[in-house]
């Protein structure tokens, strides 16, 4: 079985993330760069399901030149091999400009399952997942927390608003995974010392028949007009519970009307 | 007036809050028709009319929602190709912001999500939306096609204004690409009678400091005095003590309500993701290092099981 994992580089959740003033787009020299927590949780479904039925897995990343962590921290943990589609041209791509340059990526690869995280930690959007089904013309199996394969057949859980559906759907499949499926392993250093051997296909636009008027700033359907740093928040009150604590937060909500 | 296209969400004609509010905010902006997808139509017309739905465009056919996501794009494309509406406004829930994507490439437009505000300036809808956890605020507009908007529930206040509610019948006949993920199961967690997460105006939540499902009473409880919902943090959920549609974070649900209150949870960057924006916010935990309290407007350091039943009877006695 092959399998597809896709993965983003972010800058680092814990860190304060801004835009750049002249670009209006995440400002990523601004903090350190490295792999969309979540996509961990896509790697590791994907080794587990080659572990069990054979194959293996190729990462693919798409981002500035030097965002090079994400897919190495892919391949550190067991991937294959990485693709990396890196072009001047891609940035400014929106979700929708982003889906369309990885489904060019995904058209140059075979592939009998594509993995996501279900959600990047930078743009929050959760898009990616669904426009890539939409645009390759396969189920979507998104919000994953189970992933079943039986020969060509596979069945999910989807985590929903009410409890969950259970989904399923032949293969090829797109899947997007939530952190309730697995664990993620860490790289060991034999993984890390063999990671450095593993083949990294470097594209550009062009290599992979992507119209760069379609992507980046240019073929981008939507556009940030300004942003502004919201004012801090003003810093609170905090006691110790004497006793009386609770009586105390009872006060605060009442000079606040909500009791 | 121009045609805004609202997709309702709702249970078997139960319509959630946050159609009441989209169908406030279109109506500030043109003449909104609501999309209704599944059972239930008769059941929901009423609360349809009374937030100013001038028209409903129903489709009931179960094949609708026999499939993940992909149907409701189609039947919103059509719609969209039949009646060219100046907008589509969908709730920026984990499914809303999926159909809204794939109706986005449908129709070539342009989408923008969890939008907070939405108003027409020189005759461009403009998103207000919220980002890095409520550090950053940007206006953003749609540059081609149809504006596609999903919009954050508890970001408009909903107002009555009647109208007719005049039912539309629509069909669609789905392509095979729209039916290839089936459901072959539904599992509903039973919900009880708070009210939703991200539509309630005060949220109390559990985290790993409340040590039990059965504790959880205690949450409960506070949650109960003060007509709140219930949260909690991933460490709760994953210990199995609080099903996860209550997850409030990151990965989990983003709450916006007047107050929120955190018992017995760390703080962590990824629980905060879901919850900052919140007007006021309490923390009870015994640890003052805890980083939640950075956020707080008002943090009592101690015992959540001394301080929270403490409050819980204050204020029904206050009552
Ligand atoms: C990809 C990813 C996604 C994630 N998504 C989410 C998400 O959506 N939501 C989320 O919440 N987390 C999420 N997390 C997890 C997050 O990183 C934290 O692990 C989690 O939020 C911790 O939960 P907690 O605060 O309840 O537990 P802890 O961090 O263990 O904190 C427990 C707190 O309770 C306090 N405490 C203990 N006993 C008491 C007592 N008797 N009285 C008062 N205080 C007490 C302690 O002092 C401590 O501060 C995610 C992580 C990853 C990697």
């Amino acid at each position: 079985m092959k399998i597809v994992v896709l993965v983003k580089q972010v800058p680092d959740t814990a860190a304060d993330k801004r835009l750049d003033p002249d670009t209006l787009a995440v400002d990523r020299g601004a903090v350190d760069g490295l792999i969309n927590e979540m996509d961990e949780f896509a790697i590791e479904e994907a080794l587990q399901l080659v572990e069990k039925h054979g194959g293996e897995v190729t990462v693919v990343s798409m981002g500035p030149e030097d965002a090079n962590d994400a897919y190495k921290k892919a391949l550190q943990m067991g991937a294959d091999k990485a693709v990396f589609l890196t072009d001047p041209a891609l940035a400014g791509s929106d979700a929708l400009a982003t889906s369309l340059a990885l489904a060019k990526v995904l058209g140059t690869l075979e592939y009998d399952l594509v993995i996501l995280g279900s959600e990047a930690s930078d743009a929050r959007t959760s898009l990616v997942p669904a426009l890539l089904a939409e645009r390759l013309g396969l189920p979507q199996l998104s919000f994953a927390s189970k992933v079943e394969i039986e020969g060509a057949a596979i069945k999910i859980n989807r985590l929903t608003d009410y409890g969950h559906d259970v989904v399923e759907a032949a293969l090829p499949a797109v899947v997007s995974v939530v952190e309730k499926i697995n664990e993620p392993r860490y790289p060991s250093f034999k993984g890390i010392m063999a990671a450095k051997k593993k083949p990294v296909d470097t594209l550009d636009a062009a290599g992979v028949g992507i119209d760069a008027a379609e992507v980046g700033w240019a073929g981008s359907r939507t556009k940030v007009l300004d942003a502004t740093v919201a004012p801090p928040r003003a810093k609170g009150t905090i006691v110790s519970d004497e006793g009386n604590g609770g009586v105390e937060l009872v006060e605060f909500l009442a000079s606040k009307k909500f009791v | 007036m121009s045609e805004i296209l609202v997709l309702v969400e709702h249970t078997d004609g139960d319509v959630k809050k946050v159609t009441l509010e989209l169908l406030t905010k279109a109506r500030a902006l043109g003449a909104p028709s609501a999309v209704f997808i599944g059972s239930g139509f008769e059941k929901a017309k009423d609360k349809l009319a009374e937030y100013g739905a001038a028209k409903v465009y129903v489709a009931e056919s179960a094949e609708l929602t026999g499939y993940v996501v992909a149907p409701k794009a189609e039947l919103l494309a059509k719609l969209v190709t039949d009646h060219e509406p100046a907008a589509v406004l969908v709730a920026a829930t984990a499914e809303g912001k999926e159909v809204a994507g794939r109706l986005a490439v449908k129709t070539s437009s342009g989408v923008l999500t969890d939008a907070v505000d939405l108003n027409l300036v020189d005759g461009a809808f403009v998103a207000e939306q919220s980002i890095f956890g409520g550090s950053s605020i940007v206006h953003s507009a749609v540059t081609a096609g149809t504006p596609i908007i999903a919009m954050r529930p508890n970001a408009t206040p909903p107002a009555p204004e009647a109208a007719a509610a005049e039912r539309v019948d629509v069909e669609v006949t789905l392509t095979e690409a729209a039916k290839l993920a089936r459901v072959v199961e539904k599992v509903v967690v039973p919900k009880g009678d708070r009210p939703e997460l991200t539509e309630a105006a005060i949220v109390v939540s559990g985290g790993r400091g409340v040590g039990s499902a059965e504790k959880f009473s205690v949450i409960e409880a506070l949650a109960d005095q003060l007509g709140a919902a219930v949260g909690a943090s991933r460490a709760a959920v994953d210990s199995g003590w609080y099903p996860h549609q209550s997850q409030v974070g990151q990965t989990g649900k983003t709450v916006s309500p007047q107050l929120y209150v955190a018992c017995g949870i760390s703080g962590a960057i990824q629980h905060r993701a879901g919850m900052q924006t919140s007007k006021t916010i309490v923390a009870v935990n015994k640890d003052a290092e805890a980083p939640i309290f950075e956020l707080v407007d008002y943090g009592v350091v101690g015992d959540l099981f001394a301080v929270v039943p403490q409050a819980t009877e204050e204020i029904a006695k206050r009552k």
